[in-house]
């Protein structure tokens, strides 16, 4: 839970409404995981006020460079598409814990909706260079917006896409789809990220399947260092109820677990 | 040679060996691995309660210009874990430890302080009789001058320990309400807690934090602040703690020349992990500049 003053390789627009932004890491020396995340100050001034939470969508571990994919959604993101090469990144973190791949599960399937892609994309990376095989539902507005197909290809990962525009992205179709992919291929474990309907359609066929999964939540945050109580969540072990603090706890947790809203 | 810069400060009878500690909830124990704890003047953890309690809905947090409203709603486990889990944690570090308590009555302020006041390892109590997050509209005992000289006089009589005041800026003479806490025996007063607020999505048409109000803090809101302390001095010899909105050590200065003896460092927390020890050094760096000597000598000195 350090705070970091890095610079910035590279800060571009993607898409209409993504933005990529890749930082030298090399005076880090952290373990970064993927699923974890960073807190960004975005802005110089005292407004926006708060850092914003950035999950990571890849580390480069050969060269020194993580990078972050990132929609732009209100003035502290526009803030951060202000940074030119060679400014300073004001980061804290990696904070909380990522994606555990388990080496019995060499078959995985990814959902993803939205921003929530760029998390998984790290998890896709890191499975590529374990061996482990990787499925991926990319889930977008529009295919504009499903720019990191490329790169989960680039890891290996066979990518299904489905977008609201072509009208495949409903939970039906992703159920059907899911089904298929579990059922041809040996998926061993899920993981979700990005949309609360994907996320209960996954713990249902997890429930069903049998298989371990694993969630990433995103969440309004304060602090991120577990001091502020902000970013709560409701977990479900045993038959009760209990709330923990998505930065400290997560933002990875166990699929079965997580009570969603 | 660097002349000394004594930074010592009291609060009652207990000496802090600067005037520099967190605002409670805006502090942890995970924050060690950014922030030496042993350099601040005091901990105090986030306000405990009784019973456990689970807080609000959300969103507990939005921004606002130059700064955020919460509405945590005090979420606690509780005081048996606070005893066993929260006091040890902290007591490891060798600065005092102030426990921040809030209850739903003038009988369970009495109960929890008489428990937390005979602990070892408190060395002080600062009361919050301000949180404005908790149910019935965000109204608090310190808003009343007559229950905080009640609420004050039943907790002297059953700890001796140093107790603080924390009061509310939601009222209409904050003056009123020092003098009422001092005549009731605090030792010192917190100045102050959030300012009730309020912030709107203007495309939804909904509040932005679940609890439909909250608590203003950030630099927005330091010049009512500095305000109260100022006024609160005018009327009371009790130290002061100021608290609202203090982003640096210029910020800690302003809230010392206008009657502070201590300062609170909270929001500013969640922008620098290392904000409470950068004010300890920028108070240092401004005594330097103007040779003082002695922080008491800066405290209550603005020329009006």
């Amino acid at each position: 839970m350090k705070q970091h003053l890095l610079p910035i390789i590279s800060n571009v627009q993607v898409s209409s409404r993504y933005w990529h932004m890749k930082i030298d890491t090399t005076e880090m020396n952290e373990t970064i995981e993927p699923g974890q995340f960073f807190h960004i100050r975005c802005s110089e001034g005292i407004f926006p006020f708060l850092r914003r939470p950035f999950s990571i969508y890849r580390i480069n571990k050969e060269d020194d460079t993580i990078e972050f994919l990132y929609l732009v959604k209100g003035e502290g993101t526009k803030d951060l598409t202000r940074k030119k090469p060679g400014d300073t990144a004001d980061l804290l973190g990696p904070l909380g814990y990522g994606f555990q791949l388990q080496p019995e599960c060499d078959d995985i399937l990814l959902t993803a909706r939205g921003v929530g892609i760029a998390t998984l994309a790290a998890l896709a990376q890191e499975a590529g260079r374990k061996g482990v095989r990787c499925t991926a539902i990319l889930s977008a507005r529009s295919r504009d917006d499903l720019l990191a197909a490329e790169t989960l290809q680039d890891f290996g990962a066979e990518v299904h896409k489905v977008t609201e525009e072509e009208g495949t992205s409903g939970v039906d179709s992703v159920e059907s789809l899911m089904r298929d992919i579990i059922n041809r291929k040996n998926i061993k474990a899920l993981y979700t990220c990005g949309s609360r309907r994907l996320s209960r359609l996954n713990q249902r066929l997890a429930e069903e399947y049998k298989l371990p999964g694993e969630i990433a939540l995103e969440e309004q945050m304060g602090c991120a260092m577990g001091a502020c109580f902000a970013c709560v969540c409701d977990l479900e072990e045993d038959g009760k109820q209990r709330s923990v603090r998505v930065c400290l706890e997560g933002p990875v947790f166990p699929l079965e677990k997580v009570v969603i809203s | 040679m660097i002349a000394q810069r004594n930074m010592e400060v009291s609060i009652g009878s207990l000496s802090l060996q600067n005037p520099v500690m967190p605002a409670s909830g805006a502090f942890g124990p995970e924050m060690h691995e950014a922030l030496d704890f042993n350099k601040i003047g005091a901990i105090i953890p986030k306000s405990i309660t009784k019973h456990p309690q689970p807080g609000n809905d959300t969103p507990r947090v939005c921004e606002t210009h130059g700064g955020m409203i919460n509405s945590i709603g005090i979420q606690s486990k509780g005081l048996d874990v606070y005893l066993s889990k929260t006091i040890p944690e902290f007591s490891a570090y060798d600065v005092p430890l102030i426990s921040s308590i809030s209850a739903e009555s003038i009988d369970e302020f009495c109960e929890m302080s008489d428990v937390l006041g005979s602990h070892p390892d408190i060395d002080a109590l600062e009361l919050n009789i301000s949180c404005p997050n908790l149910k019935g509209d965000g109204l608090a005992f310190g808003m009343d001058a007559e229950v905080t000289r009640e609420l004050l006089t039943r907790v002297r009589q059953v700890t001796d320990v140093p107790l603080i005041a924390k009061l509310t800026p939601n009222v209409t003479s904050i003056q009123e309400i020092a003098k009422a806490a001092d005549a009731g025996g605090a030792d010192a007063l917190t100045v102050a807690n959030t300012i009730l607020a309020m912030a709107i999505d203007t495309e939804t048409k909904k509040p932005m934090v679940g609890n439909v109000m909250g608590g203003l803090s950030g630099p927005a809101v330091k010049p009512i602040m500095v305000r109260m302390i100022y006024q609160t001095s005018q009327v009371t010899d009790l130290p002061i703690i100021g608290c609202g909105g203090i982003m640096n050590g210029t910020d800690a200065i302003e809230m010392i020349l206008a009657g502070a003896s201590a300062v609170q460092v909270g929001t500013a927390s969640f922008i620098t992990p290392t904000a409470l020890t950068d004010v300890v050094q920028e108070i240092r760096d401004y005594m330097e500049r103007h040779d003082v000597k002695n922080i008491y000598d800066l405290v209550g000195s603005v020329e009006c």
